[in-house]
């Protein structure tokens, strides 16, 4: 996880205010912080991770993504972002648009279903992918939205949404010559930074 | 015999007062000329007064938070004893707590009991109606006394979380951290008209007497009896009192009677609670404190804007509410919680499931526990200047105590 953190921040301009959706027990928010003296807060559902982000000092609102960020105002947030969670949300087009209404821009990571072990596994086994980024079965898995980066890009044309930066990266987060070239076949996760025009 | 507490206790405990001479103004435009405010202090004050907090009590409860009093029953502890205590979330090896019994109460604090000093006759129903700002007020000149610039932090549930935001709002500079707990940010018309119906059942009582029932010797029972059952309801959930009574007859009854003496749990529960509390409080103070809840209302100076009120605010929040409350729900910690995020205030929320309803702020719920304990210990560290955690001891499982909430 700390690579992802440390590319993450690179994105985030100093001083700035953020939105984490899901932000689990606060590891980025409290490394934003330090890193990038970057205020907010984090939106969580599970009580045992609220609870570590209060002790960690992060600021934490329990809340369920689902029901969308109608407590924040548009544009209130210079960022609002999402690690690993937009797989795992129900209503995936209406989070993307309420993020990118609460703020400037939009931050996401996402595991990507078309790395090739995953294709791999499908074709010659017939068995769903799993790997080091995909590490559930499908009866446990809390991922509900099945998606590769091409299936991402696609609908960030229909909506619209501008891509305003992109990274792919193996399962160790590192940005290897592979995932660059052929990100869908080659890269196991993938960060976006969105804007909307 | 001397009574041994556990290591986790603070105690013993002996109530202390002070007197103020000078006129308190109050928001009804009338002003207490003298008054004095009962309260306790478990903890040390440290050296630079920093470690202080501030536990405001909600309806019905009073000063005696923790512990115990000289000569009385060692079980019959203080009512948030669970909380405060060496390795408790309140630890009094860290904070020097204080908790005071409210202006208009009947603990102690100047109120509807203490004699008018006019007229040398018991206040009664001339006693003035208080708001939360009055409170806080009054609490403010207490600090003054106890050399307390700035609270550490300020925390109270139901009425007392009214009072701990009404302090962010008052005294932006005086309070580091203000904890919220089964609050609202004010009443809905649905609490406003429980209010009235308790106040009615006492005001209808023929032993009221407008107030005046001290002169007759005689006090409202019936009335006051009945406002509390019905508060009583209030404070607990459907599946909570599903779990705690059913439909279960009390003992000794097999059958229907097919009469209306007590017959299910629940009736024997509700009017037990309503006969020890008769015996413990005063009807004025009751009416008085339903009206204080009713008055609450910050943004009403502020264009019905909240988060215009929580603009000035300097304190770090922790809002919390329980998932099984309808006196207060997690609907309206939200709206608190929304406001302050608006005013772009730092703040926490968590939404700790339990079936206790409103009154589970008063239990000990490990998550919720521990929720408290994970925000004040950095609050501890924050003013007591250290950057290691706290030894924590192991904590005995907690008495339950039979407090009631607001």
């Amino acid at each position: 996880m700390r690579p992802e953190l440390e590319l993450i921040s690179e994105w985030i301009r100093p001083g700035t205010r953020v939105l984490d959706l899901g932000c689990g027990d606060g590891a980025l928010l409290a490394y934003l912080h330090e890193r990038r003296q970057v205020g907010g807060y984090g939106l969580e559902i599970d009580s045992a991770n609220i609870v570590k982000c209060i002790r960690a000092g992060v600021n934490v609102i329990h809340a369920d993504l689902e029901a969308g960020l109608e407590d924040f105002g548009d544009s209130s947030f210079d960022y609002v972002i999402m690690t690993q969670t937009l797989q795992a949300v129900r209503h995936t087009e209406r989070l993307l648009d309420e993020m990118l209404r609460v703020g400037r821009q939009g931050i996401v990571t996402f595991p990507n279903f078309g790395f090739w072990r995953g294709r791999l596994q499908v074709a010659l086994h017939g068995l769903m992918p799993v790997g080091k980024a995909l590490p559930y079965q499908w009866y446990d898995t809390p991922n509900v939205h099945l998606f590769t980066i091409r299936d991402f890009e696609a609908l960030c044309r229909h909506k619209r949404i501008d891509i305003l930066q992109r990274m792919v990266l193996d399962h160790a987060h590192q940005p290897r010559l592979g995932p660059r070239l052929w990100p869908n076949l080659l890269g196991e996760i993938a960060l976006y930074r969105l804007g909307r025009a | 015999m001397p009574h041994h507490f556990p290591p986790d206790s603070v105690g013993l405990v002996t109530p202390q007062i002070l007197q103020f001479e000078e006129p308190l103004a109050l928001d009804c435009g009338r002003s207490l000329a003298e008054y004095e405010l009962v309260y306790e202090t478990y903890g040390t004050l440290n050296a630079d007064h920093s470690n202080a907090v501030l536990i405001c009590h909600a309806l019905s409860s009073d000063h005696h938070a923790a512990g115990c009093h000289e000569g009385t029953d060692p079980n019959k502890l203080g009512w948030w004893d669970n909380c405060i205590g060496p390795g408790k979330p309140f630890d009094t090896r860290e904070f020097f707590v204080v908790c005071c019994n409210n202006l208009g109460g009947c603990k102690g604090s100047t109120g509807p009991t203490s004699i008018n000093p006019e007229n040398r006759k018991p206040y009664g129903p001339d006693f003035p109606i208080v708001t939360v700002k009055d409170w806080v007020r009054s609490q403010a000149r207490l600090a003054d006394r106890l050399g307390i610039g700035q609270w550490a932090a300020v925390i109270g549930g139901s009425l007392g979380g009214m009072q701990a935001m009404q302090w962010a709002i008052s005294y932006p500079d005086r309070v580091r951290h203000v904890l919220v707990i089964a609050a609202a940010p004010r009443l809905s018309a649905q609490n406003i008209a429980f209010n009235e119906v308790a106040r009615q059942a006492i005001i209808s009582d023929p032993d009221f007497h407008h107030g005046h029932y001290y002169e007759f010797g005689v006090v409202p029972r019936r009335g006051l009896m009945i406002a509390r059952m019905l508060g009583h309801i209030t404070y607990l959930s459907d599946e909570g009192m599903r779990a705690k009574f059913g439909r279960e007859l009390r003992e000794g009854t097999p059958n229907f009677n097919f009469n209306f003496d007590t017959e299910f749990q629940v009736e024997s529960y509700l009017r037990h609670q309503g006969k020890a509390f008769v015996d413990r409080f005063d009807a004025n103070t009751y009416l008085l404190m339903t009206k204080t809840l009713d008055y609450f209302d910050p943004a009403a100076s502020f264009d019905q804007d909240l988060s215009a009120a929580f603009h000035r605010t300097q304190a770090r929040f922790l809002v919390v509410s329980f998932t099984s409350d309808w006196r207060f729900a997690p609907a309206r910690s939200r709206e608190i919680v929304r406001a302050l995020v608006r005013a772009g205030r730092e703040v926490s929320y968590s939404e700790i499931a339990s079936e206790s309803g409103h009154d589970a702020f008063l239990m000990p719920i490990p998550l919720y526990h521990e929720t408290l304990h994970g925000y004040l210990s950095r609050v501890a560290r924050e003013v007591n200047g250290r950057t290691s955690e706290p030894a924590h001891t192991a904590v005995p499982a907690a008495t339950e105590v039979n407090a009631h909430a607001a």
